[in-house]
């Protein structure tokens, strides 16, 4: 046998012990855990998702935008196609036409005058498109279509897509292999392909853009239930739950369903983004928002339009696309992360 | 391996013939005049239709037109170009768009390749945020939003690069196209790379390439990029088909005879061209299928887990 | 008697926190740990009681979030002229440690064999890395030697698999690989971060029966870390006892499994499976190692202690010295503690084991 020798050097205790320590503790409860005690897994998701500095950034633009959303076209008393005029001395009508941003009381701030010329009292946050229509209200008007159209098709897609990824999942076999054949035809066609089909079925406007989405963001959203049920399918369980004689409709929806909806809320937040990026580009193009209607997209060709004239006109649209990009995109990433957080290795 | 191509090619096929045909059937049975620009009476309308064999059953009309399309004749326009034979203006199409397309991929790969790699070298760095916050902004405004900037900035106000694209300055006229077209693609290959890669640093086969006695270049060039690189390959895909979603308003807003410009024109105008909605519904699926099965083969050949799979079966 | 053999890694005093989102961790807190040539060390805890981390740091593996507080990882060699040289792997530059110790002398095996290889890259290349690094080998000779490794760790048909993928071979194959990887330059000692966890039972014992052999043919020093006291007891020569980032008790294998004095190691040896055991109920320590993010004041096992004093609420405790050997840091080693022996039943499958042992010496 090895002989081996140790020389520790027992730090400095700075403690003292009495007699009255060494005594046996008694009446503890050492079998409750509280290192992992009363942390539900939703909880810990929350948490984790709020100490995610993004996230909340994120979550923080998509609500100030929700709110202009709804309330920005309310806050002046503009209408989104009214074009602001009045009749002068003469009864001849002035339009507001192309007024660049303007705010009077910020003007009367720092000159201490009134401001002059026609118009000069009103507010214009965003100015006045060429019409003579006030944008502050057109933006938020358009971006409450752009995110209505999104938050709509996205809704009814994950619907669609989750019901068919998760009994593609669910019964496997055949099923899935006839289910994931058409799939794959489904998802070969490039959305252009779609739109511009569509465009010879149905009237330019809304409806064809709400109809292309739908044809081809289920396919994202029904991929990933699937995969979540066949990860899930094979957990005990399920398998307990088939024992005791539940229906598959009853296993798949109340029983599987609740555990995959992470994941898919995650997908959500990110196809939303996609949403409203094609309803975007539709519109620029020509088939999608048709005037006097407007969205985002319309917004942003309309600045297009008038880009050498009155170029602040262009900003607003492309800056609220921007950020709600942004906010959902940042969203999407906390879920995710929040969803899956990496252990710490120790 | 070889039966694994061909297996990819017949589907690939399969799934063009099939989506050929619904395109087809759903064009076909559109109501309507077929000849909106000709003034004809409707016994005239019928007779020239039953020259074209628009009476035949549909299979055969079908099987007549994919024989026509083989030989690269996609028909005649019925409204745009005055009904100049479609494989004319389809072929100067291709050729502007494939070529400003092709600079575009070409420059936000490799660009984006080389943002990522730097910031996942300097992770938690100056240079990683910055890409970051590049990669964020690329992601999130559409390229026809660069392009209006860069129209505005560089043609408009310091008028430098044409208004518009300008076919006799070929070069210097798809800068500014191609740029924006390339943001969108550089920052997302320059997300995912900077991912993949700090993933890989992560992995245990770097730690026990470490724990090896490797370092700094060389662990990175062995080990690392090979790991990292092999899923871009996959995004590339999706990013070739934005690209070409991109290159819709960038065409139109440029003004460039492209095959986005084309679409835009056959379906947004007056009247639909349906001929055209045809044609290029084909040559985009045909693009995108081919592009799926390019990157599918070329996964299969980066990766020896998909490579070598078949030949570990038969050993 | 032979001489006394020398020390070749002396942990000293090792203190490692960790920068986390939600605060700091202070994983290794005061770890003392020697190896001697040739000899066999096994470091035993729970899941995060930082039997890894030490090891890492002996590395130079620590996340980027690690910090070394203080303490000293001492390693003794004989250079290439002969000489005795003693460094302190960690203040020694990360590429000078990657390209004089990594490997070449210090080699590691990991956990995991089925992530541990390079994916998109074959097993022979990955062998013969280490031996361009570090021994200037041709290619040729390279090639010779991966495949004599191959053959060492018990790999068939080597000259073939020399060409395989990771994916075309099999956990235990893969490990095997892993462990012929380690070996690859010649080290002298060889960390075994639980190389046999991830793998089936009876794959489990030819491994370790592998590196035992290996480890006398090479004269190699071993360094175990693991969970499972089936593998100490069939392994190790020395056992550290480590708990929430200390050490609590070290002995010699006979001393830790038969006159264990540390509650923690009791519970470790109750909740080990038996065949005999009257009861039929599988004992487990109760509740979970302490998050380090919140030092525990005093003794950190005390709250799952069930002879735990009073005075482990209010101080650490010191190592105390049970023999020449075998040292343990519990208050009951204390001249005024209340004499508490083992749980009877635990004295009972010791006795038990003992005779069993006796029986087949």
């Amino acid at each position: 046998m090895a002989k081996k020798e140790l020389q520790l050097q027992a730090p400095a205790a700075p403690y003292v012990p009495v007699k009255e320590d060494f005594v046996l503790l008694t009446k503890r409860d050492i079998h409750t855990d509280t290192n992992f005690a009363s942390q539900s897994y939703w909880k810990g998701v929350f948490t984790h998702f709020f100490k995610n500095r993004r996230a909340v950034v994120g979550l923080v633009i998509i609500t100030v935008i929700l709110l202009l959303a709804l309330f920005g076209p309310l806050m002046n008393g503009f209408g989104y196609r009214d074009i602001v005029q009045y009749r002068n001395e003469k009864n001849k009508r002035v339009v507001a036409k192309g007024i660049s941003p303007q705010i009077p009381a910020i003007h009367r701030l720092l000159t201490g005058e009134e401001p002059e010329g026609n118009f000069a009292d009103y507010t214009f946050l965003f100015g006045t498109d060429d019409l003579g229509r006030d944008l502050w209200t057109r933006t938020w008007y358009g971006a409450r279509v752009s995110l209505l159209i999104a938050f709509v098709t996205i809704i009814i897609d994950m619907i669609i897509g989750m019901s068919y990824g998760l009994i593609s999942g669910y019964f496997g076999g055949a099923v899935d292999q006839v289910m994931q054949r058409f799939v794959e035809i489904a998802n070969s066609v490039p959305r252009l392909v779609i739109v511009s089909v569509l465009a010879i079925f149905m009237p330019k406007g809304m409806g064809l853009v709400i109809v292309a989405l739908l044809l081809t963001e289920w396919i994202g959203m029904s991929k990933i239930a699937r995969a979540e049920m066949l990860k899930i399918k094979e957990q005990e369980y399920v398998l307990a739950s088939r024992t005791l004689g539940a229906r598959n409709g009853h296993i798949i929806f109340k029983e599987i369903l609740p555990n995959t909806i992470g994941p898919i809320i995650t997908q959500v937040m990110f196809s939303i983004p996609t949403a409203i990026f094609t309803e975007a580009f539709l519109s620029f193009v020509g088939v999608g928002i048709v005037l006097p209607q407007c969205s985002v997209g319309t917004l942003i060709e309309d600045g297009f339009n008038n880009i050498t004239t009155l170029p602040y006109q262009i900003l607003p649209p492309i800056i609220v696309l921007a950020l709600l990009m942004l906010g959902f995109n940042f969203i999407g990433d906390g879920l995710r992360e929040a969803l899956a957080p990496k252990l710490e290795d120790m | 391996m070889g039966k694994y191509v061909c297996k990819r090619l017949g589907m690939a096929l399969l799934t063009l013939l099939i989506i050929t045909f619904l395109l087809f059937l759903l064009v076909r049975i559109m109501p309507g005049n077929p000849f909106p620009s000709e003034r004809m009476s409707a016994e005239q309308i019928a007779n020239k239709r039953a020259e074209m064999g628009l009476d035949d059953p549909i299979l055969t009309q079908f099987i007549r037109y994919m024989g026509n399309v083989l030989q690269g004749d996609f028909g005649k326009g019925t409204s745009l170009y005055n009904g100049a034979p479609i494989r004319t203006v389809l072929s100067t199409a291709i050729s502007n768009s494939f070529r400003i397309g092709g600079v575009a991929i070409l420059l936000g790969t490799l660009v984006g390749l080389a943002l990522g790699i730097t910031a996942a070298l300097n992770k938690g760095r100056f240079l990683d945020g910055f890409c970051t916050v590049f990669s964020i902004l690329g992601v999130c405004v559409p390229s026809y939003v660069f392009l209006i900037f860069l129209q505005y900035t560089f043609s408009f106000r310091i008028p430098f690069f044409p208004y518009f694209f300008d076919p006799t300055r070929f070069a210097f006229s798809s800068v500014i196209p191609a740029v924006s077209l390339s943001l969108f693609t550089m920052s997302t290959i320059a997300r995912f790379t900077r991912n993949e890669m700090v993933e890989v640093f992560d992995s245990d086969y770097v730690r026990l390439a470490e724990a090896k006695g490797m370092y700094g270049r060389n662990l990175v060039m062995k080990h690392v990029l090979r790991n990292a690189l092999i899923p871009i390959v996959t995004v590339l895909a999706p990013l070739v088909v934005d690209l070409l979603t991109g290159a819709l308003v960038v065409e139109k807003i440029y003004g460039i005879n492209g095959i986005g410009k084309l679409m835009v024109d056959a379906i947004a105008g007056e009247g639909i061209d349906y001929n055209y909605v045809l044609a290029l519904g084909i040559l985009y699926s045909a693009l995108y299928i081919g592009i799926m099965l390019v990157v599918d083969l070329l996964y299969g050949v980066l990766d020896p887990r998909i490579r070598v799979a078949s030949k570990g079966e038969e050993a | 008697m032979s001489e006394a053999p020398k020390t070749i890694l002396d942990i000293r005093n090792l203190d490692i926190s960790f920068k986390t989102n939600a605060g700091i961790v202070h994983a290794i807190r005061g770890v003392n740990i020697d190896l001697c040539k040739g000899e066999t060390v096994a470091i035993v805890g729970e899941s995060g009681s930082g039997k890894s981390v030490t090891m890492k740091a002996a590395m130079g593996l620590l996340d980027s979030n690690a910090t070394v507080n203080s303490g000293e990882i001492l390693y003794t060699y004989t250079d290439d002229h002969g000489r005795e040289q003693t460094v302190d792997l960690l203040k020694m530059p990360k590429k000078q440690l990657r390209q004089q110790i990594n490997g070449q002398r210090i080699a590691m095996v990991f956990q995991d064999p089925m992530t541990s290889l390079d994916p998109t890259m074959t097993i022979g290349k990955q062998i013969m890395e280490g031996m361009f690094l570090h021994k200037n080998m041709s290619r040729e000779a390279a090639k010779a030697r991966a495949i004599e490794l191959l053959n060492l760790v018990g790999i068939p048909d080597a000259e073939k698999r020399f060409r395989n993928y990771p994916h075309q071979l099999s956990g235990g194959m893969r490990q095997r690989v892993v462990i012929a990887i380690a070996l690859s330059a010649d080290p002298d000692i060889l960390i075994c971060d639980e190389p046999t966890t991830a793998l089936d039972v009876t794959i489990q014992a030819r491994i370790l029966e592998l590196i035992m052999d290996i480890q006398k043919k090479m004269k190699l020093s071993v360094i175990y870390i693991t969970h499972d006291l089936g593998v100490v007891a069939k392994v190790a020569d020395y056992v550290d006892v480590m708990y929430a980032g200390k050490i609590v008790e070290v002995g010699n294998v006979n001393e830790i499994f038969y006159e264990p004095k540390h509650p923690y190691t009791w519970g470790l040896l109750s909740a080990m499976p038996d065949l005999d055991t009257e009861d039929d109920r599988l004992y487990s320590i109760p509740g979970s190692p302490p998050n380090l993010l919140h030092e525990p004041k005093g003794d950190a096992f005390a709250a799952r202690n069930q002879f735990a004093l009073a005075i482990d609420e209010k101080a650490d405790p010191p190592l105390f010295q049970v023999s020449r050997t075998h040292f343990a840091a519990t208050w009951l080693l204390h001249p005024d503690a209340p004499k508490i022996e083992m749980p009877r039943e635990l004295q009972d499958r010791l006795e038990r084991a003992r005779k069993e042992v006796e029986k087949y010496l």
